[in-house]
Order: C-alpha cells, then structure tokens, then sequence
C-alpha cells in the first residue's frame, strides 16, 4: 500500500495538464507552467530560491555577535580556522601555547578540521586579519562575517544541494506515480526546511554538509549502491560525530540487506572494508600513535559536560524537573543509562530493518533511530533537532498532518536559542514560509490524508483536543517570552515550559513513527512478497 | 466557476504571501539615502505645518515629491509616532539608525505593497488561469520591484500599483474612473506624467468623442474632476501662495541631464559620442576645450558638459520624449481601443526613460511593470519582454554595490529568468507537436540568436566590470564598469524601444 497511492487527480497524468488546463481542478494544472520540464529543472529553479533565502537570512547577525569574550558558534567555527591554517596538522586537537583548547578548542571529527583548513585558506586570500593566529581572536568585521557567510553557502551548494538532487531523483524513481508538482513540492520542502536554515546561515554552524553526506548516503541506498552509503556515511562521520544518530538506521538496514544475500559474510565484509578504508583515509595523520588518536577521540566525546546543557527537549532534560538525574547518579553512570536507554528506543525500528529490510522502511528507520538518540542520548543539544527533523523532510509526503506540526515543534524547541541570536524575524519568517509552502495551492497534504487512514491517532477519543491544546499553549509561550520577564525565583520558566511542551510532541510524534514503520513491514510480509528484495 | 475563481485568488494570495517572506528576511540589507529621505519627510509633515513643508531644509534631503505623497507621509508619521518619537523628530531624527526607525519604514513598504496586489488582482481577475499566474509571477515577483523598494528602499510598488488600478479600469472602458485614478498617481509622484499624454489623446478620443452634447458634457466631467483631484493635492499650498516653490522643488532642473550614474537611456550615446568626436577632432589639430563640467560626478552647473556637441536643454528633452511618444498618440487617435492602452502607457514611459531628463535607473520600472501585462499576449511580445526585463533588472546593480546583496541581486536575477523562460515556455506550449512526443514540451517559444548572445553578453559585461577592472585596473577609473554597464544596457534598450514602435505602427 505505501507504494500504491489512490488515484489522485481525475485521471489526467502530466502530458495531458496544458489541455486539461481549463478546468482547473487538478493539483498539476496549477503548478504545470513552472514544473513542466521535468525534477532537474524544477529542481534549478527552487534551489536558486533556497538560496536566495539563504542568503537572506545571513544578513542577518550570528551566534555571539558581538558579546566577548566567548561570543558563539561563529567564533567558533572562525577560530578553528585560525588553528587550521596556522598549525601543523598533529597540533590541531593538542593543546599547546597557541591552541587554548578552553577557548573553543576543536571537538569535531578531522573532516570538520579539513573543512575549516580550506575555508581558512579562502578566508586568508582576501581577508588575513580575520585568521591571523591568536591576534584574531573575536575578530568581527564586515568582510570577515561576509566571506564566513559564503562559505556555509557555498558548501551548501556543493553538498548539500546535489544531495538533494541525488535523493529526489532516486526517491521518485522509485514512486512511478508521484506527479512533477508533487516532486517540486518535495524538493521545496528538503530545500527550505527552516532549522537547517537558521541553524546554518542565521546560528552559524556548517551542518550542511554533515547532512549533505548523510543525505547523499540515503540515497545511494535507495538506488541500492551499499559501498557507495559506506563511503558517505563514514565521511559525514567523520565531519560531525552526531551523525551517529542516523547509525542504527544504516547498520539495521544494511544488516538486513547483506543476510538476505547468497553470500552474508562476504557482503558485511567488503562494506566492512569500505568503511574503514575511508576512516583510515581521513583520519590518517591521526593514526600514526595511539596518543594521537586517544586525544582527538577524547575531544570528540566531551562528557564532563554533562548529560544535558540548556533547555534542550529531550527524555533527561525534561524529567530532571522531577528526578535530578545528575545527583542521584554519577556521570559514568549515567552515560551506561543513556546508551542503554537510547539503544533500546532504536531497538524496535533496528529489529524492523534487520528482519524485513525495504526502502520506506528504511526512511522510517532513519527518523525512529535519530529521535532515539535525540530524546536519550548523552549530551544532547537544542540543534540536534535537526538530524530527526532531516529524515523527517524526506518522509514529508508519507507523513501527512503530522509533517507540518513536527516542523513547528521543531522549530518551537530552537525558539530561545534563535531569540538570544536575535533571529527572531528569520524564525517568524520562515515559519510562515514554511507554512504557506507546506500548504501551497493544490493541497499536496491534504490528496494524501486518505492513505494515512489505516491508522491514525485521530481516532483516539481526545487526540485532537489535546493537540489544539497543545498548539494554543505553544503560541502563548511564544508570545509571553517574548513580552514577559518570568518570576526572579525561576528565570528559565518559560524555557522549561516550551521544552516540556516539544518533548511531549516529540513523544508522540516517536511513538506514532514507530507504529507506522512496524505496520509497514507487517503489511509487507503479508501482501508484496516480490517487494521484499527490491 | 466560482471554485475556480476562489482557487486562482488563492494563488494570488500564496505569490504575495512568499513575496512578502522574501521582503521581510531583506530588512537587514543595505539602504540608500532614500530611506533617510522618507525619514526625513515623516519628520517634515509630521513636525511642520503644511505651510514650512516645501521650504525646511533642516536636513539636505527635503520633500520634492507631489503632496499626496506628502500627505501619505504624514499618514505613515503617525503610525511612527506611536512606534518611536524620534522617528519623526526633525533634528534629533537626522540619520536615525535604530532598529524601529528600519522596522517601520521597511514594514510599511511592504504593507503598502498591498496597493500592487490588488492592483495586479483587478487586471488579471478576468483572463485565462494561465496568464493569469503568469503576470502575477512577473509582477509581484518582479526583481526589480525588489530591488529598488525592499533593499534600495522607495515606495515603487504602491505607485505602480495605483498605475495597474488605473490601467484595469482604461480596459474595462471605465474610463473617468482610470482617468481619476492616474490624475491622484500624478499627485503622488510626477514622474508617472509621462504618459499623461497618451491618457489625455486616449480619454479624449475614447471618452469624450460621442456626439456633440454628450461628449461635451462628458469633457466637462472629466475636466472637473481631474481639476478637483489637482485642486485636493495643490490647492492649500495655492491658498497660501506657495506654489512657486512646491513647483521648482518638483522640477529640479538644476541636476543635470544625467544622473551620477548613467541610467541607460539615449543620452549615454551622446555623451560618448561627444567624447569620441572630441577626441577626434582634437587628433586632427582643432582646439577642443574640455568642458569644466564632468558626468560621472554627479550634480552638473550652468556650462555645457559637452565638448563638441551642442548643450541639451530640459526643454529639448520634453520636445524629444513628446516626439518620441507622438506615433502613439496618433494610433491612439485613430483607433482608441481600450486592449492597447497598457501597451501605449509602457510605451510612454520607455521614451520617457530613454529621452528624459536626469532619469534614474529606477525609472525601467515604470515600464517594466506593465509591459509585464502585455508579455502574455503573443509570443512575440514575450520574446521582447524576456530580453528587455532582463536588461532593466541588470541595469539596477549598480544600485547595490556592497558585496552582501552581491549574491541577492544575482539569485534574483536568475531566479527572475528561469521563473520567466519555464512560463512562457508552458504558454506557448505547441500542444500539437507536445502529444506526438511524450514527455518533452515543445514551445514556441525560443529565444533567437541575437538575443541570446547579446544576454551572454551581460554575463561577459558583469565579469569584466566584477573582476577584470578591480584586478587590472584596481581603483583606477572606477566609472568604467558603470560606463560599461550602462552602454551595454542601453543596447537592449533602445531595441526594446524601437521594437515597441513597430509593434504599435503594425
């Protein structure tokens, strides 16, 4: 069934749009004149929009403007352009006289270093100060803000884009029925997802191209190139630990893939190989002493953190308001509670994939195990939203009702953090955005709501009601933090509140995917038994 | 029919609303002293009585728009003076920087966008769904309309919303309606007289030419109320005998035949070709002085500007443009047909821009924007308009020559010609020819050989004056990529211009 959709508009496919055009009543006819030439083109035309937003958007200021002496993540980023281009490959995680690793020391995998040693290098061509060793330190300047900015958006357009385009085409490949609109409509949605946006270019952070690889790897799956995902997903790896949130999903897929073959062992093996080789590669320099390659591992697991920092909406933050997890045990021990309970929330959507593996699956697969990790995992922050949000965007037409909601959410658990960046016009913006696009003429969201029938919580007696009321809630908050100075006694009130609320939805929102994917694999091993091996 | 109706405004709706996304993520960006300018006029008619309007000068920037403008201003002042006082305080107001002197002034262009949508809603709501979308893609996402108004900062897109307004009543054949509304567009910016022309033949022929009775009555009509629109804008500043001076502050003739930078009109050609024969003549042995007065400085005095060529007067312009304009009226007399009134309007306005006097490159727009209704109306049509959108909207760089719009003004741009090139194509679809092969859409729209290679040019143009001048050259003759650019222009231009007539001759 989620391969066949219900017959959608009267009939009429897409050649016959132009002549059925004076009727009007299809979802194509209305978006033909700019759909009609076919995923690339369409795809051209939204992406120079994406990127118009984009650039917009970092206009506006980032992350610690102007507040020493830590500022934020854009100093951050900036400093370990400095550190890159100035000191030798070993001294880049060593601390050493000039690299405080206190001051924003570099804690992300070496594809991160690599990354920042190029547009280090750019920076230095047209604006030396701005990278100058130690003498750059809070270096804020017009230019300087300007070529940082660039840089994001030019990885965008190398990584993340032709990701994009690589999962589009692969991904409605597969879905011989989806229409050219509904294909543009789904581009738009992957391109303007409005965290990765404001995290990127308003916040400051490069992860597009961590999600640009992982992206790239979903959809060597989907065209079922495994070496191909090895190699991608090990690289987005290597760019942000936090890619590992998409790990389980992979792993049980592949799992599942590779024992349905004639030859299992062989199959583990040779992604086996491909996957180490690119660890090998691009941790090279790192692996030459044990010494090495424990202090550039120690700095990627910063636990001495805690297990949480800030509001973030997840299982440890949320119920610390009733049992203070960090008294109660010590951080060893807590770091074995989180595994435990992060590789059990994966487990279900994991024992899916190996048992039945299949590309809708898979997808679903990818979401469960990310929102996993972000409501268990250790040292989770706000910005992880992302990495669930991303899989989410992919399933954008499987997951009606409940896609445009997840957004706000998402979007809603970001809302203080993008307010101390004053982000909040972008915020504003771009939730309308998202909004009129997700609910653009045509109804994309609205044809599909039959499919989703099977099962759906609107059946539960006071599932809507609890969602108005949910949504009533998450505006005032909205409008009382940004108008009210909360009570002396609890100055993080309102941020405590607004967690509580997304983590609440997100449960929901887990528990709701998690149902699906199983209902999926159960109807598969009913009715399509030649789709078991696609 | 009722649902389809409903459907199509939806559209409308969902163009403006992500217009007015993209309008509200470029708040932050660069302004020109035009928003000072309109800061600064909220200050004069909210502090002053309307008598000192036309004479303060307080600031360097003082009012020399009509009084309706005038008194749109004052409308808005009041809204400022609830947000901040001192957004409207005369002194302590100048070059005023905070961020709800920005928010406001930003926001109330983009409300007072509304005028455009309703505009653009009024003209379209009776033709075929197709086009329909289509001119509001071209208008309301109109490139330049974002460029000149949301990060230059003017209030364009209101007044060419009140242009369309008018120009859908000329169609409907409403004509004191359309007639009344361009006489309040004059009161509000005088530069939209231009086509006062064409309205005055086209009213007179189409509205008053019935018999000998109606038709004066009618001519009385029309006569009273444009009279009283004038008489709402002008009279209090003639009751006080001012109008002296609201006129020579609306006309200032002193600024030159050229603005700093060259807008890409006419008058570029003469000036090189000045400069070219001064060269010349001075190779072979004349004395030739050269002229104590320059144009790539901006304000110019009394003494000729020119070398060898004769001096132009404001008033060999205004002959010029009415020259220029003249075919127009003529058909305009002969046959008055209420479907070709927005093409003689654009018309208008391009011998306007291409003959006028000290013209600003923001002036394109006031073709543009109903050449946009008449790009639907044959192939041709959307060939030209394809080619001479483009070449307004390039034209418009050099407003924004900071490196951050740098990447805006180009997505726009191209954002602007795919939108452009994937609608007429879907248009002008063959839908014979599209059956036979499945799949790939044939149109009839293709853009010729020339067209395409003078559009590369463009490219060539920008790459020269983006990265070859500053590399060679560095800051040596930093006119040049402006001369460039609007040389080039002015190509496209002017063949646009005279594509223009042809069309209205035939």
């Amino acid at each position: 069934m989620p391969k066949k959709k219900p017959a959608k508009h009267s009939g009429d496919d897409d050649i016959a749009a132009p002549v059925s055009s004076q009727t009007g009543s299809s979802i194509d006819t209305l978006w033909w004149w700019l759909t009609h030439k076919g995923t690339a083109t369409s795809f051209l035309c939204i992406s120079l929009f994406a990127l118009l937003i984009r650039s917009a958007v970092s206009m506006y200021p980032y992350s610690g403007a102007g507040t020493p002496p830590k500022f934020g993540d854009f100093e951050a980023q900036r400093h370990w352009m400095e550190i890159t281009t100035n000191l030798p490959v070993s001294d880049w995680y060593r601390n050493g006289t000039s690299n405080d690793l206190t001051y924003w020391g570099l804690d992300y995998p070496p594809l991160t270093a690599y990354q920042s040693y190029i547009h280090g290098v750019l920076l230095r061509i047209f604006s030396p100060e701005s990278v100058a060793l130690l003498s750059s330190r809070g270096h804020e300047s017009y230019l300087g803000k300007l070529l940082m900015r660039w840089t994001v958006l030019s990885s965008d357009v190398l990584i993340f884009f032709p990701a994009a385009l690589f999962f589009v085409l692969v991904y409605h490949r597969n879905r011989t029925r989806s229409s050219k609109s509904e294909v543009a409509w789904h581009i738009a949605i992957i391109l303007l997802n409005p965290c990765l946006i404001l995290i990127d270019h308003g916040h400051f952070q490069y992860n597009c191209i961590s999600l640009g690889l992982t992206l790239g790897a979903i959809a060597a799956v989907l065209c079922g190139s495994e070496v191909l995902t090895c190699v991608l997903f090990s690289l987005a790896l290597s760019h942000k630990q936090m890619s590992a949130y998409f790990a389980p999903a992979f792993f049980s897929h592949l799992l599942g893939k590779c024992l349905r073959r004639r030859n299992p062992v062989l199959a583990v093996v040779k992604l086996g190989i491909a996957v180490i080789a690119t660890f090998v590669i691009v941790w090279w320099p790192y692996l030459h002493s044990l010494d090495d390659f424990l202090m550039v591992l120690s700095r990627l697991a910063p636990f001495e953190r805690g297990i949480y920092e800030d509001y973030v909406a997840n299982f440890w933050c949320t119920t610390s308001i009733l049992i203070k997890w960090k008294k109660l045990f010590s951080t060893q021990s807590l770091k074995s509670i989180s595994l435990a309970a992060t590789i059990l929330a994966s487990l279900p959507s994991m024992v899916q994939q190996v048992l039945s593996p299949s590309n809708e699956g898979f997808l679903y697969g990818l979401l469960n195990s990310s929102m996993a990790f972000y409501l268990f995992s250790f040292q989770v922050h706000e910005k992880s939203i992302l990495m669930p949000f991303l899989s989410a965007t992919l399933l954008a037409l499987k997951l009606p009702d409940h896609f445009s909601l997840l957004t706000y959410y998402a979007l809603f658990s970001t809302f203080p953090l993008l307010c101390r960046d004053k982000l909040l016009i972008p915020y504003l913006t771009l939730s309308f955005l998202f909004t009129i696009i997700y609910h653009s003429p045509g109804n994309h969201h609205s044809v599909q709501k039959t499919k989703a029938s099977f099962f759906s919580f609107k059946n539960l007696p006071g599932y809507i009601f609890l969602l108005r009321a949910h949504f009533f809630i998450s505006i005032v908050l909205h409008v009382l933090y940004l108008t009210i100075q909360p009570p002396q006694k609890y100055p993080f009130l309102l941020e405590a509140l607004i967690m509580i609320l997304c983590f609440s939805y997100f449960v929901m929102f887990a528990f709701y995917t998690n149902y699906t994917q199983w209902t999926l694999s159960s109807h598969f091993r009913s009715s399509g038994k030649e789709k078991k091996h696609i | 029919m009722e649902h389809r109706e409903n459907k199509d405004r939806r559209l409308l709706l969902w163009f403006f609303a992500v217009a007015t996304a993209v309008k509200l993520l470029l708040i932050p960006s660069y302004r020109s002293t035009d928003f000072e300018v309109h800061r600064n006029w909220l200050a004069i008619t909210h502090s002053l009585p309307l008598t000192e309007w036309y004479f303060d000068e307080t600031s360097q920037w003082t009012l020399d728009y009509p009084p309706f403008f005038a008194y749109f201003e004052r409308f808005l002042s009041v809204f400022a003076l609830l947000v901040d006082p001192r957004i409207v305080d005369l002194q302590s107001g100048i070059d005023y920087g905070a961020e709800s002197v920005i928010y406001f002034q930003r926001i109330s262009v983009i409300v007072s966008d509304l005028c455009l949508l309703y505009g653009v809603y009024r003209l379209t709501r009776k033709l075929e769904p197709m086009k329909r979308n289509l001119i509001c893609a071209l208008v309301i996402w109109s490139p330049g309309l974002l460029i000149v108004d949301h990060i230059h900062f003017q209030y364009n897109g209101f007044l060419l919303g009140w242009l369309l307004l008018s120009i859908s009543f000329l169609q409907e054949g409403r004509d004191l309606l359309g007639g009344f509304l361009f006489a309040v567009l004059l009161c509000f910016k005088h530069l939209f007289a231009v086509a006062a022309p064409v309205y005055f033949v086209y009213l007179l022929r189409h509205y008053c030419w019935s018999g000998l009775v109606t038709g004066f009555r009618r001519l009385v009509t029309i006569g009273a109320v444009v009279v009283a629109v004038f008489v709402a804008a002008y009279g209090p500043f003639i009751y006080h005998g001012q109008i002296q001076q609201v006129i020579s502050r609306m006309f200032p003739f002193g600024r030159g035949l050229c603005h700093a930078y060259w807008a890409p009109n006419f008058w570029v050609f003469y000036i090189i070709l000045d400069k070219g024969l001064a060269f010349l003549l001075r190779k072979l042995g004349f004395d030739i002085q050269i002229p104590s007065a320059s144009f790539t400085g901006g304000l110019v005095g009394n003494s000729s500007p020119f070398a060898v060529l004769p001096q132009i007067t404001p008033l060999t312009t205004f002959a010029m443009v009415l020259l220029a304009i003249s075919p127009c009226l003529v058909k305009a007399w002969k046959k008055p047909q209420p479907g070709l009134v927005a093409r003689w309007i654009a018309y208008a306005y391009t011998c306007g821009f291409l003959f006028g006097w000290h013209v600003h490159e923001k002036a394109s727009l006031h073709f543009i924007i109903p050449l946009a209704i008449v790009a639907v109306q044959s192939v041709e049509d959307a060939k030209h308009y394809f080619l001479v959108s483009i070449v307004s909207c390039y034209s418009l760089f050099p407003l924004l020559y900071e490196p951050q719009e740098y990447p805006i003004k180009v997505l726009l741009l191209l954002l602007h010609s795919m939108v452009m090139w994937l609608g007429f194509t879907a248009q002008y679809a063959d839908n014979k020819a599209q059956k036979k092969e499945r799949g790939e859409i044939k149109s009839k729209f293709k853009i010729g050989c020339i067209e395409k290679s003078y559009l590369m040019g463009l490219f060539i143009v920008e790459m020269v004056s983006q990265l070859l001048h500053p590399y060679f050259l560095g800051d040596k003759y930093p006119f040049v990529p402006l001369m460039l650019i609007s040389t080039y222009c002015t190509v496209g231009i002017m063949y646009s211009w005279i594509w223009q007539l042809r069309r209205i001759l035939t």
